[in-house]
């Protein structure tokens, strides 16, 4: 055991409480169905062309080339967030910055190696940046950001069992649409077991640990998490067969399409080809 | 009696560890039996079997004169008459709720038979007041406690109003008022058709719910007979780890007795 040093408490307390935040964050975006019982623009409109639409917005953010028409769509993005009562405070933390990061990292390897016209040259490393590297990184930035907000609006704005309804009356197999539910319904488990284990693992860890101490714990209790949750997610598959699953998604709510939804998805479509066009 | 369950000569195993061994057994239409056993008596993987979530590697499981086996199961007709007919209920009743409301986990079974809306809303409704669960019905599963869980994941079978129910430790982890509300249910099913199996390691629900007991020991049958008789014979009680002794001392005298837990209290001669 390591000897009691600040460094230690704070890097201690900053891996429990990220990995605690972690599964605060991850639970609370998983089971929050606040947005969907709300009264919005994409609630409006049956789920089938919720799907459809926000699908083919995805599909034109991949296909668009030009940065000004990303742009856009992110722009739209936004705006049908806003109209649909989804917090933006909740995009920014969930979505935005998380994206930020990692496609951050990943883009900015082109920023360096494409060439073209110089932008700066970065101290130290004595690497140059080129304006085409900047377009090329902002451009990947903002794809993912763009898809990614798409795909968030539509899960937080729809109930998750209406959504795999949707996919499976949009010929999605049958197996396909189980193991989204199941997906669903394991990494909830994962993270209420994960949760537990921390719990009971503070309550028998006295002192401090180091940091090597810490990092071969933390491996561990990967492994175990792993292992608890197949058989906690096997069990569940179980009870759900018990009960007469057999693929097929049943809910109360039946899906009627209305002259809404035929409007929303002709918006839908028409936007989608139009940012292709502009953006090709 | 009719016949609701014939096992016979059943073995199963987890990859290589056994779990159950050559066991039979008979359920009768209408009965009450418990499963007694210590864990990993292999009361559990019995109730899976019955439930035709799991296969027996050797031996045969008939249900009121059917084979149940993995073919038979994959059949649509048979496997949703089958399922409406038989029920379990999971130990871990977070396992058995994962649907968004209480309202909604109850409505899972009936919709996966493919009844009527109608008929949906309308058992869903008297289930829920008959399990004084309406007040709940628009809280997600998750956020209840024990007790309230234990009680959905029984509404969601019952509501399908099942011949056989399957009920794997009804009342472990469950504090007491929680208990004798399940106990009080069981004890309603008494001299109706419906069969009850009640896996546990509980010996003082045995006789509230049961009127008659298997007593398993490493995934085979051990005994047979009547709560009053089973629960008697301390020597049975102590083979299948039912009972421990108990080694305390009175005025300085050391001794040891069968201790049975669950008692509040217990009182023996010296």
């Amino acid at each position: 055991m390591a000897e009691e040093d600040p460094s230690l408490v704070s890097r201690h307390s900053f891996l429990e409480s990220t990995l605690r935040g972690f599964t605060r964050a991850v639970s609370k975006a998983l089971l929050s169905e606040h947005a969907a019982t709300q009264s919005g623009l994409l609630q409006q409109l049956d789920p089938r062309v919720r799907v459809i639409g926000i699908l083919a917005l995805v599909i034109s953010v991949i296909v668009c080339r030009r940065l000004e028409a990303i742009a856009a769509l992110l722009l739209i993005a936004i705006a049908i967030a806003v109209a649909s009562r989804v917090s933006l405070s909740s995009l920014a933390k969930r979505v935005w910055l998380v994206i930020l990061g990692f496609s951050g990292m990943i883009a900015l390897p082109a920023l360096f190696l494409t060439p073209g016209e110089p932008l700066f040259t970065a101290p130290i490393l004595h690497l140059s940046a080129s304006v085409q590297g900047m377009r090329t990184a902002v451009l990947l930035v903002l794809r993912v950001e763009t898809a990614a907000t798409l795909t968030t609006v539509l899960v937080l704005s729809t109930a998750w069992t209406h959504i795999l309804k949707a996919l499976r009356s949009l010929h999605l197999p049958a197996e396909v649409v189980t193991m989204l539910a199941m997906t669903h319904r394991y990494v909830f488990l994962l993270i209420e077991t994960a949760n537990q284990m921390f719990e009971s693992r503070q309550s028998r860890t006295v002192g401090i640990l180091s940091g090597s101490e810490q990092r071969k714990m933390t491996a561990r209790t990967a492994g175990v998490l792993l292992s608890k949750s197949i058989e906690l997610s096997h069990e569940v598959y179980l009870a759900m067969l018990s009960r007469g699953f057999r693929g097929e998604v049943r809910l109360l709510t039946d899906f009627h399409l209305r002259s809404r939804d035929y409007v929303g998805l002709t918006a839908f479509i028409f936007t989608s080809f139009l940012a292709v066009w502009i953006g090709r | 009696m009719a016949s609701t369950f014939e096992v016979q000569n059943i073995s199963f195993s987890y990859e290589a560890i056994p779990a159950l061994c050559g066991l039979t057994l008979h359920i009768g239409e209408g009965e009450r039996v418990a499963l007694l056993g210590a864990n990993g008596s292999g009361k559990s993987t019995l109730l899976r079997i019955l439930d035709a979530l799991y296969f027996p590697s050797a031996g045969s499981v008939t249900f009121k004169g059917d084979t149940l086996t993995e073919k038979r199961l994959q059949e649509e007709e048979f496997s949703l008459k089958f399922r409406r007919r038989v029920a379990l209920v999971f130990q871990n009743p977070d396992v058995q709720l994962f649907n968004p409301t209480v309202f909604d986990e109850v409505a899972y079974g009936p919709l996966q038979m493919q009844w009527s809306k109608q008929d949906v809303m309308r058992r869903v409704e008297e289930t829920l007041q008959f399990m004084s669960l309406a007040h709940l019905r628009d809280r997600p599963p998750y956020r209840l406690s024990g007790g309230e869980k234990k009680r959905v994941a029984l509404a969601s079978v019952l509501v399908l109003d099942p011949e056989v129910l399957l009920l794997d430790e009804p009342t472990a982890t469950l504090d007491p008022k929680s208990q004798s509300q399940v106990v009080d249910l069981m004890q309603q099913w008494k001299g109706t058709a419906k069969s009850v199996i009640t896996a546990t390691h509980q010996l003082e629900i045995v006789e509230d719910i049961a009127d008659r007991v298997y007593v398993l020991e490493a995934g085979t049958v051990i005994a047979e007979g009547t709560p009053s008789e089973v629960l008697s014979n301390t020597e049975l009680l102590l083979r299948a780890n039912l009972i421990h002794a108990h080694r305390h001392s009175h005025d300085g005298v050391v001794h040891s007795h069968p201790h049975l837990h669950g008692h509040a209290r217990h009182e023996h001669e010296h």
